[in-house]
Parts: C-alpha cells; sequence; structure tokens
C-alpha cells in the first residue's frame, strides 16, 4: 500500500471544522428559534432546514453552482469584494458544506432545546435572568449532550460529502479536492491501492468517532438521571 | 423616592397594593387589594377555573389581551400605556408545583444561582428589604443537604431548596403555584411548616394557588376563590370557608368553622390538649407541637357537631358547650339544616336534619347545648 497524498486529509478535516464552527454559529439561534416560535413560518423554515436531507446532492450542487457563478448577483459581488469566484473555491465549499450539513446541527439541536422545554427558563426568568443569561447559564449547559452530537454529525457528514463539491468545488488539489473526491478519483485512475489506504482511514475515523459519541452519550445519561 | 420612604411604604402596606385588571383570551379578572406584608392570600378553585393562568399573568409569562398590573408603584403590565415588563424585570419570586430546580447545579449552585442576580431589579423598584443568604439557609434548614445533588433529594426536600432559592432574590410577592400538589400526606406535612414559618418570617405577600382547602385553610389569611374566570367569593379565609355556596366547588371539603384558640394545657396521660376559645374550653387530640400559650387553628366541621336542647348526660363525647342559635339555614333540596350558633365569643356551625330541627322545637334565639365529636388542627403559631 503506498501512502498516498496527504494534502486531501487536511483540506478534509479544514473543511470539516470551519463547517461545523460556523454552524454551531448559526445554527444556534436558528435551532433555538425553532424550539422556542409560536410563529406559523415554523413550519416553512424547519421544511427549508430539512431540505439538504432528502434532496440528492447534485440537485442542491446545481443551484448552488448557479448562485454562486460569477454571472449571478451573488458571485459577482463575492469577485467584486474578495477578488475570487466562490464557484471552484474553498470558500465556495465552505458555503455550500454550511447549507449541506445544515440539518445535521439543527436538528439534534432543536430536540435538545426541547426537551429542555420551557420549566427551567421560566424558573430562571423567575429570579431575574434575562433570555440571553438564561440561555447561557441553564438552557446551554442541560443541552450540552445535544451541541455534542450536533458538532459530530455536522463534521462527519460534511467529510463524506461528494455530490455538492463535485458540483461547486470541482478537483483541484490543495482547493477543493478534498478526501470523497480523491478517493473517486483514485478508483477512476484504477489506483486502488490508494482509494483502500483513504477509504479505510475515513471508515476508521467515522466509527471512533461514533463510538466516542455514543459512549459519552451513554455516560451522560447516567449523569443527568 | 429614598429607600427610608419606600422602607415606610412597605410597613404601611401601601407598597404592596395589588392592582389587578386582567383580560385574557378566557376570562376577565379585576382586583384592587392592598396586600398585608405577611399576609397569605389563597386563590382558589377547580382546575380550569384560571387560578395558574392568573399567577402566570402575574409573573409576566402571560400576556393579558387588556388590562394593568401593578404592585405599589411598580407597573408591570399597561396595555394602554404599552408597558409590558418582562419576567426578568418583575420583582416576583414564584414557586412551581414541578420545582423546576436547574438539574445541572448542585443545591449550593441553585441558591447562588438567584443570589447572583437579587439586585437585578433593585435600581426599579428598591423597594425589598434585602434578605439575608444565611438567615434564608437556616429557616429551611439547608445547611446539610447544600453539597448535594438537587436530582437526589426527595420531593418535599427538593421545594424547601426551590423556596429559599426564590426568596434569595428578595422578592416583593411571592407567587406560589401549587407547590405541594405534587407531594404526598407526609411530604407535605413536612413542608407547610416551612412554609407558614417563611411568609411571616420574611413578611413578604405571597399568592397561594391552591385546590386543596386543607392547605387553605392552614395557610392562608384571605381567600379568593375563582370560578370560570371570576372572582366569586373574597375575603378573610375563616368567613369563606363557613359559607355553604363553597359546596360546589370545594367538592370534598365539608362546611365547617374555622377558630383559633389558646393551648391552656396538655394532658399526656388522656393524651388531651385543652383549648381556650375566649371562654369555652374544648377538649382536642394532643397536639404534641405546641406548648402552653400556643394560638392554635382549628376546623370544626359541621357534620361533627351535633346540638342538644338539654345538657346531656351519660355521654361520650367530651367537648359539650352551651350556645345561642343565631340562624337556621335550610339546604336547598334536601333534608338538611344548617346551624350557626353563637358560643361565649366564637361561633360555631352544625348540621342537622330538617325533622330534628322540627322535632326539638330549634328557632333562632333558642339556647342549647353545642356537641362537637372532632375536631382538625390545622396549624398553630
Amino acid at each position: 500500500m503506498t501512502m498516498p497524498d496527504a494534502s486531501p486529509i487536511w483540506l478534509t478535516i479544514k473543511l470539516a471544522s470551519l463547517t461545523t464552527a460556523i454552524l454551531f454559529v448559526v445554527g444556534t439561534p436558528l435551532a433555538w428559534w425553532l424550539a422556542s416560535t409560536k410563529s406559523k413560518l415554523r413550519p416553512f423554515v424547519e421544511a427549508v432546514t430539512a431540505l439538504p436531507l432528502v434532496l440528492p446532492p447534485t440537485v442542491l450542487g446545481f443551484y448552488l453552482l448557479l448562485v454562486m457563478s460569477p454571472h449571478s448577483p451573488l458571485g459577482a459581488f463575492w469577485v467584486k469584494v474578495s477578488g475570487e469566484t466562490l464557484t471552484f473555491s474553498f470558500t465556495g465549499l465552505v458555503f455550500a458544506s454550511i447549507l449541506y450539513s445544515l440539518p445535521f446541527m439543527v436538528q439534534p439541536l432543536t430536540s435538545a432545546f426541547e426537551a429542555v422545554g420551557r420549566g427551567p427558563i421560566e424558573a430562571a426568568a423567575s429570579l431575574g435572568a434575562s433570555p440571553v443569561d438564561a440561555f447561557f447559564r441553564v438552557v446551554a449547559p442541560l443541552s450540552a449532550r445535544g451541541f455534542v452530537t450536533a458538532g459530530v454529525l455536522t463534521f462527519a457528514h460534511t467529510l463524506g460529502e461528494f455530490g455538492v463539491v463535485l458540483m461547486v468545488g470541482g478537483n483541484i488539489p490543495g482547493e477543493t479536492r478534498v478526501l470523497s473526491i480523491a478517493i473517486y478519483d483514485h478508483v477512476e485512475t484504477l489506483q486502488y491501492a490508494e482509494a483502500h489506504a483513504l477509504s479505510a482511514g475515513l471508515l476508521a475515523f467515522s466509527f471512533i468517532v461514533l463510538l466516542l459519541v455514543y459512549t459519552f452519550d451513554r455516560k451522560a445519561r447516567v449523569r443527568v438521571g | 423616592m429614598s429607600d427610608s420612604d419606600r422602607i415606610k411604604k412597605r410597613q404601611d402596606g401601601e407598597a404592596f397594593a395589588l392592582s389587578l385588571r386582567v383580560v385574557l383570551a378566557e376570562f376577565t379578572l379585576e382586583l384592587d387589594e392592598i396586600l398585608t406584608p405577611s399576609g397569605v392570600t389563597a386563590v382558589f378553585g377547580r382546575s380550569g377555573s384560571g387560578k395558574t393562568t392568573l399567577l402566570r399573568a402575574i409573573a409576566g409569562f402571560e400576556k393579558p389581551v387588556r388590562g394593568r398590573i401593578a404592585l405599589g408603584d411598580q407597573v408591570w403590565f399597561d396595555e394602554e400605556a404599552k408597558i409590558f415588563e418582562p419576567p426578568n424585570r418583575r420583582s416576583i419570586g414564584m414557586l412551581f408545583q414541578d420545582v423546576r430546580l436547574f438539574p445541572h447545579l448542585d443545591v449550593r449552585a441553585n441558591l447562588d444561582f438567584a443570589w447572583k442576580r437579587r439586585n437585578t431589579w433593585t435600581a426599579k423598584a428598591g423597594m425589598q428589604q434585602n434578605i439575608a443568604r444565611d438567615e434564608v439557609i437556616e429557616a429551611l434548614d439547608l445547611d446539610i443537604m447544600l453539597g448535594r445533588n438537587v436530582t437526589s433529594l426527595s420531593g418535599g426536600e427538593q421545594q424547601r431548596v426551590a423556596l429559599a432559592r426564590t426568596l434569595l432574590t428578595s422578592p416583593d410577592i411571592l407567587l406560589l403555584d401549587e407547590p405541594l400538589a405534587a407531594l404526598d400526606r407526609e411530604r407535605k406535612a413536612e413542608i407547610l411548616p416551612y412554609l407558614e414559618d417563611v411568609t411571616r418570617r420574611f413578611m413578604i405577600p405571597t399568592l397561594f394557588v391552591s385546590h386543596d382547602l386543607d392547605e387553605v385553610a392552614r395557610l392562608a389569611d384571605r381567600m379568593m376563590v375563582l370560578s370560570e374566570g371570576q372572582v366569586q367569593m373574597y375575603g378573610e379565609t375563616a368567613e369563606i370557608l363557613e359559607r355553604l355556596d363553597l359546596e360546589p366547588i370545594g367538592g370534598r371539603f365539608e362546611a365547617g368553622v374555622l377558630v383559633e384558640g389558646k393551648v391552656l394545657r396538655h394532658d399526656t396521660r388522656l393524651h388531651l390538649t385543652t383549648v381556650d376559645l375566649d371562654g369555652d374550653a374544648l377538649a382536642i387530640p394532643l397536639a404534641e407541637d405546641s406548648s402552653v400559650g400556643d394560638i392554635l387553628r382549628l376546623r370544626v366541621r359541621a357534620r361533627d357537631v351535633a346540638l342538644a336542647t338539654e345538657r346531656p348526660a351519660g355521654l361520650s363525647i367530651r367537648n359539650v358547650l352551651p350556645g345561642e342559635i343565631t340562624d337556621l339555614i335550610r339546604t336547598p333540596g334536601s333534608g338538611e339544616v344548617e346551624a350557626r350558633v353563637q358560643l361565649r365569643s366564637a361561633h360555631i356551625r352544625a348540621r342537622l336534619t330538617l325533622a330534628a330541627v322540627e322535632e326539638l322545637g330549634l328557632a333562632p334565639g333558642r339556647r342549647v347545648f353545642v356537641l362537637v365529636k372532632s375536631v382538625s388542627l390545622e396549624g398553630g403559631r
């Protein structure tokens, strides 16, 4: 077995970490809103959030390609501010991953917040805690498991992203050539040894991460009672 | 307003003028009342009568459609002036039926959560005394459990921690939403004395929602009876508990009277305590926790009282008191009559049959002997 080029591995980890970090910031308020709103817009927003779960990645990728193309308003604006195109770039890949992995962040967080319920929040409010104070001191600690699950699922799901990347990112070494693309590439060119090394690595990594999550989950459950 | 003005207002009870005009989706409620600083007002009614909703509106968890909610000079809701203070800006202390301690924090950290936030509304209201942390911990006997995980506590212990937690914010009004409903009889008996003690000791006017008349009789000085979102009755607890028309609302609760008397002596051999009702001595089962001179609150059910026209001899009933009938009220649609009898200073109610009233020729003004079969002890102070 020959050692494959390490660059797709680092690129993938960079993409997954960045996507997860940004989704924590974006997904938490969205999940909080979904868990607590009485708005009629809620089912609409929920459906949009869940779309990446059911759509073929090529459909999402196709529309993202259109929206991010330098000929579209968003794509053109991006070229003007940053000097580079969104399509076939790492930045474009991050944008695409955020949308693609959104449900994996928002859904576990929403259920975690719903499980906490109004009770502890009302108790905190009656003790003088503002909504933000109550969120950080009561809701967030009580949703710790939800945050871990959401983070890990988002990270792991971004690792395995293929269709969307292929559509909007292509296969540019060091820029958009992530693991899944590299594996595909190796198979296409009949480099089975390299494909094997990357695939086995990804398989083992994913398994270990999930194992850790479920172990932590079980312990957390016992501790919370 | 200076602090001393506020303290004076507090002492006069003026600061606790609770003004409510609440129009919620399901009901309208109007009430202007000055709550006494150490007073407990029960909000009583069947489930669905709107009592919890009322409390939640005062706390700010429900927004009324119209109306005004104010405590003293703090306006918490005014539809016309477009004022709505969120719960965290109202100087309330709330105790929930389902306790709601924070499970990720131990007892000490639950208390600290409240303690750290005790001044969040002081700037606006500023009339509450600052309740001392140590005094609260001592009053509720929490010393030994400070380091414990709240999930390991019994239901009664949890509610004690929750009570302490809410006191530590030095609220101007305590809102108790059926805090005992989830507890069994023993746990209830364990926490009731703490509730009694705390409301008197810290001088916080209290609204106490309950559907249990025994609890109301024990804790509340005044009571408000809600039915379908309307205030049906409002007044002194003792007075309202006597009213027969309470029965359809009170359900199992028996009509009767609430009397207060002073402990005269204990007889441990016969297991009796003698209580003086301003001239009339009443023997009750030994009240072990009380000492001579204590005031006890007793409830005498109308069905446990019989009347005799002459002093009976050879009777097993120990309590025979002379009195005079003041009223006879026939219960509509039944053969029952409720008699009100004036004793030396207290009065008592008896449930009789119409047949007995006619045979004995009972009428207002008639001197009788009151035979009390049993008395229940509701509390003491």
